[in-house]
């Protein structure tokens, strides 16, 4: 039998930035390829806040257009961000702890605060409430729910219609936080995670939090690794060549916030800098930690070497990538991380954080402890110094990224799916 | 007649310690590590199955005999870590019935790369075995196997040697069988023993695999298909190495009893013997002349140098680190070349290897590394150490005299007798 399956899913990019848009955009898609019913519920803010002369954010309802067969789209008004929650105890600072609001201004697809209502928890019930009303009018056989903000309606959901929760951890709090986490955000985790069926994991890094810190029974969850898109295998295309680019080039990419780490990325630039002069580095991306992160630069003397761009896209993240000898992932945790293999189809090898699932996952990548940042800079060196390393870690690494499909994503989720329904 | 000619390689490599950019030391080597090793696999393998060779020699009084290969890297490391293991060696060499081979000191590649260090670790491994085991290795086997002509020709140069080991690869016998003597086209007076790939893979890699359809190998079917080849070849090369005992294949999985009963077995057959490859290449005639053009070697299914030299990482590698030979041969200075030499290891560049690594293959065992990469990266930051050591080096005011010997650590002299000293 085909499943039906209700996904409280999330905007795509770019209308979204980060992992979990990408996420369930590709595994849509593959989905969709599959055709496997969905019924995607998706949370639209009102387009509140436009800078002039800039498009809509998006055309009234309409998902963007990637000729859907099998996938059915509901919007639904909810002013949810996916990585909103922060640090901050309570819900009153939440919003205040972002501290982004002059950011905001030329970041409007990142999901800055001015697309937030005000207070993200009465959004979440509010939200709930919503798609409650939704699931009474449409027929399916599953609910599927994508990490802790869209849990609570698939939980209440489960409960009023009786059918089985699937819930997908993208991320944790302990990944977002640190030790220091939110307690409203965890105990809707925690709860969602008791009372799911199934649970899917995007790594066994994120399954052995899951089951240690959330004391979830170990056979309730599965591993089901993310993909990326592959276009035709051969993505990158004519690798730009830059005739004055005398200096090397190591790219950070993403959010800088806690979780990624871009404090060691500085540390260890500083101890690149010890040994070779001629290596630049860029730091690309928005977040919380941006200022602290560009002070840190100057005080350890590197300012001049440490180029910030702020939040890049479309096609200045081509030109970024272009320009990179190495890509660099010091997260402190990592539950999968797609941008890896993103740089690998762009040719550009990569050192990632052992604290990452996609470290356990992939071979040809250099890989490190975030917090070892000598051991990072010794490696950021060697590939700068050795082009045979370069050469082979891109070749190798850009054949393995193939292997990260969507679709086989899709098909074991839908095995999961039939085994959760006891079904064919 | 059907010989059953036993050879063992026994290699222990120098594992290089994690060695970063900022690090400035000359202490390339990780002692804890290798020590560490040596113990395990001297526990699990070497003593075990020196005491079981040596029962069986004495059992069989001149009728089981062996070959050991050992490189000058396992031997310096038995005698710094597990005496106890190189006096077993002493012991089964004192029998008569044990033949040593020949190869590189340091297990290198150095014939690929320098005919001069090539000779040169081919003298020194000789002294030493002449020293440790007081007799003349006279049977070369070059680092895993490998061999082409050219080897022949080399070795021939060198002199001294009747016979040179190689893998009975099927793309350079052909329709012709391993089980026969041959010779190289181009060293008149060298002999060619073949490996017996499919017999030697049954012990060293097939023994404990259960999915294999002979699973579980008795000594009884083995010593079959030995009989099979009376009438159709003179010897039957078995080609393992020592670790198949007790290491590759456990203890549990009854290695140590199929070889304590296979001597019985084959000996039940009138037409049967064990002999040495020297006194195979003594008792047997060359029947054809075998043509290799090409280099070969004993490893995966490729029987090829990809393991070593197979992607870019390895082929920089041991390039700069063969430039650098007369640099540092230049400084007269002993711990440098023996440093050097102790890079040559052709561990240190199959530990680079990224063939079938996508797919989860651990490539050798006690690889220190956990990915080819950084395996890489070790090797070339202690390269570029090496090469700032030898700037500041003095250069020898003389010369350079080729030094054969590296500073050798001090091995216990042979023993006769049976008690074990450390």
């Amino acid at each position: 039998m085909k499943v039906r399956t209700l996904m409280l899913g999330w905007e795509f990019p770019p209308f979204i930035s980060g992992g979990l848009g990408t996420a369930c955009l590709g595994l849509t898609k593959a989905m969709d390829r599959l055709g496997m019913p969905v019924i995607f519920v998706l949370p639209k803010a009102k387009p509140m806040h436009l800078s002039a002369g800039s498009a809509p954010l998006f055309e009234s309802d309409s998902p963007i257009d990637f000729g859907f067969r099998n996938v059915q789209f509901r919007p639904v008004a909810a002013a949810l961000n996916p990585y909103a929650a922060t640090r901050s105890g309570t819900p009153a600072t939440m919003m205040g702890d972002l501290d982004e609001a002059d950011l905001a201004d030329d970041d409007l697809d990142s999901g800055e605060p001015g697309n937030y209502g005000p207070d993200i928890y009465a959004e979440v019930a509010r939200y709930s409430r919503k798609v409650l009303a939704l699931g009474l009018t449409e027929p399916f056989d599953l609910i599927h729910a994508h990490d802790w903000m869209t849990f609570p309606a698939g939980v209440a959901l489960a409960a009023q219609s009786g059918k089985p929760l699937v819930i997908q951890v993208h991320s944790t709090e302990f990944d977002r936080s640190g030790e220091h986490v939110n307690q409203y955000v965890y105990d809707i985790e925690r709860h969602a995670m008791h009372a799911a069926t199934r649970i899917i994991a995007v790594s066994n890094y994120t399954r052995n939090i899951i089951i240690s810190r959330y004391g979830v029974p170990a056979e309730k969850v599965e591993v089901v690794y993310n993909g990326v898109e592959h276009q035709n295998g051969c993505w990158s295309g004519q690798r730009q060549t830059w005739p004055d680019k005398s200096d090397k080039i190591v790219l950070f990419l993403g959010r800088i916030t806690m979780q990624k780490g871009p404090e060691y990325f500085l540390h260890a630039a500083r101890a690149v800098l010890e040994k070779i002069d001629n290596v630049k580095f860029i730091m690309a991306g928005d977040g919380d930690m941006l200022y602290q992160s560009i002070e840190l630069a100057a005080q350890l003397g590197i300012g001049n070497r440490v180029l910030f761009t702020r939040f890049l896209r479309g096609d200045d993240v081509r030109k970024v990538y272009q320009l990179a000898d190495l890509y660099v992932m010091p997260s402190v945790s990592e539950p999968f991380g797609i941008a890896p293999l993103e740089a690998l189809q762009h040719d550009v090898p990569v050192l990632l954080s052992k604290q990452s699932g996609i470290a356990e996952a992939f071979r040809n990548a250099l890989k490190v402890d975030f917090w070892d940042v000598q051991e990072m800079a010794n490696k950021m060196v060697a590939v700068l110094r050795h082009p045979p390393l370069q050469g082979v870690l891109r070749s190798e690494g850009r054949r393995e990224a193939l292997k990260f499909r969507w679709e086989d994503s899709a098909a074991r989720m839908n095995e999961i799916y039939h085994q959760t329904l006891g079904v064919a | 007649m059907a010989s059953v000619c036993f050879y063992f390689q026994v290699h222990q490599p120098h594992r290089l310690r994690h060695y970063t950019i900022f690090d400035s030391g000359s202490d390339y080597f990780d002692a804890y590590k290798n020590a560490e090793i040596c113990r395990k696999v001297a526990q699990k393998c070497y003593l075990p199955t020196n005491r079981l060779l040596q029962e069986l020699i004495e059992r069989y009084a001149g009728q089981f005999k062996v070959a050991f290969s050992i490189t000058g890297t396992a031997l310096e490391q038995f005698a710094t870590y597990a005496p106890e293991v190189l006096v077993g060696f002493q012991r089964l060499a004192a029998t008569g019935c044990v033949e040593f081979l020949s190869e590189t000191y340091h297990h290198s590649l150095s014939f690929l790369f320098s005919p001069d260090e090539f000779a040169d670790q081919v003298a020194a491994h000789r002294k030493l075995i002449r020293d440790l085991f007081s007799q003349t290795p006279q049977v070369f086997r070059n680092t895993e196997l490998i061999y082409s002509n050219q080897l022949a020709q080399a070795v021939a140069r060198i002199g001294g040697f009747k016979a040179i080991l190689a893998e009975g690869a099927d793309h350079i016998l052909g329709y012709r069988s391993p089980n026969y003597v041959y010779r190289p086209p181009n060293a008149p007076g060298l002999k060619l023993l073949l490996k017996n790939y499919r017999l030697s893979d049954d012990i060293a890699f097939r023994f404990s695999n259960r999915h294999w359809s002979e699973w579980p190998l008795s000594v009884g079917k083995f010593a079959q298909w030995v009989n099979a080849v009376n009438g159709n070849g003179y010897v039957v090369n078995l080609f393992v190495d020592y670790e198949t005992f007790g290491e590759h294949q456990w203890e549990d999985t009854g290695i140590f009893e199929f070889l304590r009963a296979l001597p019985e077995e084959i000996l039940k057959h009138p037409d049967n013997d064990f002999k040495t490859p020297g006194e195979v290449a003594d008792a047997y005639e060359a029947v054809d002349a075998v043509d290799v053009p090409h280099l070969i070697s004993w490893a995966d299914t490729e029987r090829d140098l990809s393991a070593w030299l197979g992607n870019a990482m390895q082929q920089n590698a041991i390039t700069e680190l063969y430039r650098m030979e007369q640099t540092v041969k230049q400084t007269g200075d002993p711990d440098i070349l023996r440093d050097w030499r102790r890079l040559q290891t052709s561990d240190h560049f199959y530990y680079m290897c990224t063939k079938y690594f996508a797919d989860g293959d651990v490539h050798k065992y006690f690889n220190p590394y956990d990915t080819p990469y950084d395996s890489y990266i070790n090797f070339m930051n202690v390269l570029d150490n090496m090469r700032s050591r030898c700037a500041a080096a003095r250069p020898a005011a003389a010369p350079a005299a080729r030094i054969v010997e590296t500073q050798p650590p001090k091995y216990p002299r042979r023993r006769t007798d049976t008690s074990v000293t450390v």
